[in-house]
């Protein structure tokens, strides 16, 4: 009987995709055990637990509205220890890294991180990890309580999508210390292109080397009349503006087509570009993760490829 | 104001990861580890705040173990004034190796501590938060942006689609750093070679690691294959798909 705490997240006065992703999850293992689903919504999102007809109940924390790490942390922490849940499931986000940490350290609760699976497993629960960058599958058991950091994209939002009327608890938190003190969101800068409205993006990866050659790519881009996106570290680098990010911190994006030129696929990229109809990947490491969701690859040079590509489009 | 940086060695993804008889761990012999990038972003990071003004000494930290030295050393070339290698039973994951570092922070002193943001194989979690719990500070993670004035840092933290949350954090501190301002710093051999001569590393005792983890690998794999990409093997087979789908 698995009895599971569903940490959700919003912003901006709105649920979150992961949330849901979580909630469908939790009811699916705590129907499968005869256990509970509840979920913990902070500050006036607790007026839209209509939204939350996956869990049998809602825990309410008065924390305010805007994201505090400290704050959100310490309410979590009373929640669960209040409760004490089998199951805790907090998004792999920003706001997950700075709550499930604190929280398993704090009570002892084992954390296992970039979970794309979880089974409940003989009293305990079987988690499969996607780590090295999503190279490698890790299987990680435990007997007891566990907080899983559940990475994005890996359950269906709409399977926890569900309207209804759980019971409704407000926990009596602890306040947080004060040390963090939120000041003000801050919106992205206008962008020269809106990528998420693109119908084509040709997207360079680290695999580029140069900043001088990301011009290649966008001979390609222009070539198929497409957009041209990015992965991270090329944002990092400074060789293109953060409007062209793809991935957890950046946009998500659904093109008709995405061609990945010299992008490893790491979780926090494809979480960005998964929902794409058509994906293809040109990559000379045949191991890469990004060929596991594309649709079709190449194990070839960037640079070769696309040069005979644009000789062919000439 | 002094600022500690963690830094920590994690297998090259871009080179092929094995599995070893085990069939719970990578294959040692196989990997090559190099420093965890956003561990570099968080040294570029700290060391920018010492140019500024902003901080007056940075300090780069490493659990002893293959090639730390160099990484150590390559930290001085890039400009922290000091290296500190802890020693000890090796921490057998991120809780025992954050507790590592908890202690020796706790020795050194410290007003900042900036860790990389995550690294790949960290299994049971992220360094930075997990030491600040040990440590009693405050924390923020995902941060790509810090300014520190009287007392306080104020740092930018990253959400999804480009949104930042801005907050002001009081030290001492643990942040987790995604991105500096800058690409990090490049350290010429030549200067790695020379600072290897003439500084020294400072060792110190990691303590006691703590109960760790709490949970174990149970089996390690690479994906299933299969239900992934038809592989095309010419570009000519590239152009038919892309004007099948009305691309070309
Ligand atoms: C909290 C957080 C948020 C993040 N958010 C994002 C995000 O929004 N978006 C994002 O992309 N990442 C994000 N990341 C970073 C992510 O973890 C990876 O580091 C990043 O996606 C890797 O980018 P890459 O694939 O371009 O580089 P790498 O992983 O270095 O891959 C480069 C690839 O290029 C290939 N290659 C090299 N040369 C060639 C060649 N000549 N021809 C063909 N292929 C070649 C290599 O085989 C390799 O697979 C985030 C990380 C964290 C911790």
């Amino acid at each position: 009987m698995a009895n599971i705490l569903v940490v959700t997240e919003h912003l901006k006065g709105e649920f979150q995709d992961i949330t849901f992703e979580m909630l469908g999850k939790a009811k699916e293992i705590a129907q499968s055990t005869g256990g509970s689903c509840s979920a913990m919504v902070f500050g006036s999102m607790s007026g839209q637990t209509d939204q939350m007809g996956a869990a049998d109940t809602v825990i309410t924390a008065e924390v305010g509205d805007d994201y505090n790490p400290e704050a959100y942390a310490a309410a979590v922490k009373s929640v669960v220890s209040a409760n004490s849940p089998d199951l805790i499931m907090i998004g792999s986000t920003s706001m997950g890294i700075d709550i499930a940490n604190p929280v398993s350290t704090a009570l002892d609760i084992p954390t296992v991180s970039f979970c794309a699976d979880i089974v409940a497993a003989g009293g305990g629960f079987t988690c499969t990890s996607q780590m090295y960058g999503g190279k490698m599958n890790v299987v990680s058991s435990v007997d007891g309580a566990l907080i899983s950091m559940v990475l994005a994209g890996s359950f269906n939002a709409d399977t926890g999508r569900v309207s209804g009327s759980p019971a409704v608890e407000a926990s009596a938190v602890e306040a947080g210390a004060g040390k963090v003190r939120f000041k003000q969101l801050i919106e992205p800068e206008a962008a020269d292109v809106d990528i998420t409205q693109s119908d084509i993006l040709v997207a360079v990866g680290r695999g580029i080397g140069s900043k001088d050659d990301i011009e290649v790519a966008e001979e390609l881009a222009e070539a198929l009349e497409a957009d041209i996106a990015c992965s991270r570290p090329i944002v990092d680098a400074g060789w293109m503006s953060k409007s062209h990010q793809v991935g957890k911190s950046g946009m998500k994006v659904k093109p008709k087509v995405y061609i990945a030129l010299g992008i490893s696929g790491a979780p926090e990229h494809i979480e960005g570009m998964k929902a794409t109809s058509t994906i293809i990947a040109i990559n000379t490491d045949k191991n890469a993760p990004i060929f596991d969701v594309a649709h079709y690859g190449m194990t070839e040079d960037l640079f070769d490829v696309v040069e005979e590509l644009l000789e062919e489009l000439d | 104001m002094k600022i500690v940086v963690p830094l920590k060695q994690v297998p090259d993804l871009v080179e092929d990861l094995e599995v070893d008889a085990t069939g719970k761990a990578l294959d040692a012999e196989e990997v090559k580890l190099k420093l965890n990038e956003f561990d570099d972003q968080a040294l570029e990071e700290a060391l920018l705040l010492k140019e500024s003004g902003a901080a007056d000494e940075v300090v780069a930290m490493a659990f002893d173990g293959e090639d730390v030295d160099k990484m150590l050393f390559t930290a001085i070339a890039k400009g922290a004034n000091k290296a500190i290698k802890l020693n000890g039973s090796s921490p057998t994951d991120i809780h025992q190796l954050a507790k590592a570092f908890a202690n020796a922070v706790a020795t050194e002193g410290f007003d900042l501590v900036m860790a990389g943001v995550q690294s790949a194989d960290g299994r049971d979690g992220h360094l930075g938060p997990i030491m600040a719990e040990y440590l009693s500070v405050p924390c923020i993670s995902v941060v790509a942006g810090v300014s520190v004035s009287g007392g306080q840092a104020t740092v930018q933290k990253e959400y999804s689609g480009g949104m930042l949350g801005e907050f002001e954090v009081d030290l001492p501190a643990v942040l987790g750093i995604q991105a500096a301002a800058q690409a990090p710093r490049y350290a010429p051999v030549s200067k790695v070679r020379q600072i290897q001569q003439t500084e020294t590393i400072q060792e110190m005792d990691a303590g006691d690691l703590g109960a760790g983890a709490g949970s174990a690998i149970s089996s390690m794999a690479a994906p299933e294959k299969g239900l992934g990409a038809k592989m095309l093997d010419d570009v000519e087979a590239l152009m038919a798909v892309l004007k099948d789908k009305g691309v070309a």
